[in-house]
């Protein structure tokens, strides 16, 4: 049976398609700037969300980009000392902010009193049930993100690698980083949806990471982790497909192989 | 205090209008304070174009708050500031910095040449488009002048420090600065490295007339190129030519200690005495 038999097939192939692309350069500026725990963080944040939204009667979604928002913004407006980004305070910001976000959705599902639907698919991921409104938001999402990275990107990478000369030159490096784990918070809520709280990963930090170890080249980097995202979705969504194994899993492992290849060809080949 | 007050150090008295345009930095009265506690006060200090001048003083004691009130990223508590003729902030490219920093690690897969071309366009915000790209000569004229062709296609990561470090000059001097401040440029290079780092910035700042302020802990390197020293110590700024500024009087009464200036015999200066990093003061360089 073809690929593209079904509509709900259809549809998972275009949010998947948007997400990776998404994901995998949102994902290259995460592993530049070593925010992978912020990104964890956030995905987790869809856990308070989703049960948040059950609580208030609203859609999944909606409960996704709130948490995620109101994480992005506690993280940014806690991990800065002395005008400087400071890594280790970000981190312990960040471990509170997990914490506190997993026992808020400890508190909303109390108080909904009914069993989250689907957790399993929230945790792992689901491809099946994807309508047009979702890939429509989705696709809304990953424009607004994109044209982000199109702007301010540039600054972005510089007050990534140094953020003190982009400061004296004039770069709002503080509003940029809020920016960005705002602009993170919706990638992770977005890919979250297709592969689940849980392994939100495989698509934002695999291929980005992958990436650079294939190439120090800033477009070759950004091209190839977007290639590899791609790649890795549309081959996870068909295996799934034809074998009912989770998309989740797929993804997953193909991903981990990616960057397994990636690491291991840089060692065979001299630097 | 600094200047006026230390004999014939520095000649913080008037100024004609036209010496005053020669001045590459002028500071009069200046007080600098972080978190509300002053670094250090009653600092006159002028620095003539093309200088090439070393900051020093013990750790934590105000020298990168020098640099950070230079580029206006601190305001004075007291006492006016001027850089190339006008208030500190204003200047964009006609300022190159070298931050103090820990070096790049392995994993920072950057390439130099992109980190370079940021000291050009890097505050620029828009989608750079490969095609409309003019800056590619400019980049590759600055690599050449700290001859770091070679190694400027590598990862940043992948360099050693004194390569990383050239490249950071490269980033600095890419925007043609008329003043380069280089925090701690030599740090955590070995000898040889500190000493032709030294020479390749007075080699630059000679050819394109530029005026150099390098902070640093061992005024040694920098001895056959520097013509002013600023001491930063004991919440005071002393400013002066080498010669003066380094002995045993002047820094004494600086510390407030006895310290001992001593020179060997191949004309290095060694100064004995020096008290640990006072507590009193902080800097940002005491929580790294």
């Amino acid at each position: 049976m073809s690929l593209f038999a079904y509509p709900f097939m259809v549809h998972a192939i275009e949010a998947g398609t948007i997400v990776a692309v998404m994901a995998a350069v949102t994902g290259w500026f995460v592993v530049l700037r070593r925010q992978t725990f912020a990104g964890h963080a956030l995905a987790v944040m869809s856990f308070p969300g989703a049960s948040g939204a059950a609580l208030a009667g609203l859609p999944l979604a909606v409960g996704y980009f709130a948490a995620c928002g109101i994480a992005a913004t506690a993280i940014a407006a806690g991990s800065r000392t002395d005008e400087r980004r400071n890594l280790a305070q970000e981190s312990a910001v960040i471990g509170v902010v997990q914490v506190t976000g997993f026992a808020l959705g400890f508190l909303f599902l109390s108080l909904y009193g009914g069993v989250l639907e689907n957790l399993e698919n929230l945790l792992f991921g689901s491809f099946l049930g994807i309508t047009t409104t979702q890939v429509e938001v989705l696709a809304g999402v990953a424009v607004c993100a994109l044209a982000f990275f199109a702007v301010a990107g540039r600054p972005l990478l510089f007050s990534s690698i140094d953020d003190l000369v982009a400061r004296a030159g004039g770069v709002p490096v503080r509003a940029l980083e809020v920016a960005f784990l705002l602009v993170l918070g919706l990638a992770v809520a977005s890919t979250a949806q297709i592969t689940g709280v849980l392994l939100v990963f495989a698509l934002l930090v695999a291929p980005a990471a992958a990436a650079q170890q294939f190439t120090p080249s800033i477009a070759g980097g950004l091209g190839l982790s977007v290639a590899i995202g791609l790649l890795v979705t549309w081959i996870g969504l068909a295996l799934s497909y034809y074998t009912n194994y989770s998309v989740g899993f797929y993804v997953t492992t193909l991903a981990f192989a990616a960057y397994l290849i990636a690491r291991l060809s840089r060692r065979l080949r001299p630097a | 205090m600094a200047g006026g007050r230390t004999a014939g150090i520095d000649q913080g008295a008037a100024r004609s209008d036209r010496e005053v345009a020669l001045l590459a930095v002028e500071l009069v009265d200046v007080a600098v304070a972080r978190d509300g506690r002053t670094v250090w006060s009653d600092a006159t200090v002028g620095i003539e174009r093309g200088e090439f001048v070393a900051v020093l003083g013990p750790n934590a004691a105000g020298k990168s708050t020098l640099i950070d009130l230079l580029l206006g990223l601190l305001r004075p508590s007291a006492g006016t500031v001027s850089v190339l003729g006008a208030p500190p902030g204003s200047h964009g490219n006609k300022i190159g910095y070298v931050p103090q920093r820990h070096a790049f690690d392995e994993t920072t897969r950057i390439r130099g040449v992109d980190i370079v071309r940021l000291g050009l366009d890097g505050t620029r915000f828009g989608l750079p488009l490969p095609w409309r790209d003019r800056h590619g000569a400019k980049v590759q004229e600055a690599i050449e002048l700290v001859d770091a062709a070679e190694y400027a296609r590598r990862p940043i990561g992948e360099c050693s420090g004194g390569e990383q470090q050239r490249l950071l000059i490269a980033r600095a001097l890419i925007g043609s600065p008329e003043l380069l401040l280089l925090d701690e440029p030599l740090d955590s290079l070995d000898l040889p490295n500190q000493s032709s780092v030294s020479a390749l910035v007075d080699r630059i700042r000679r050819e394109r007339e530029m005026t150099v302020l390098l902070v640093a802990h061992d005024v040694n390197p920098l001895l056959p190129y520097v013509d002013r020293v600023i001491y930063v110590a004991g919440g005071r700024v002393l400013a002066g030519p080498p010669e003066q500024v380094i002995t045993n009087e002047t820094l004494t009464a600086l510390y407030q200690t006895p310290i001992e200036v001593l020179r060997t015999s191949d004309g290095r200066l060694v100064v004995v005495g020096l008290p640990e990093a006072p507590a009193h003061h902080t800097d940002r360089h005491a929580h790294p």
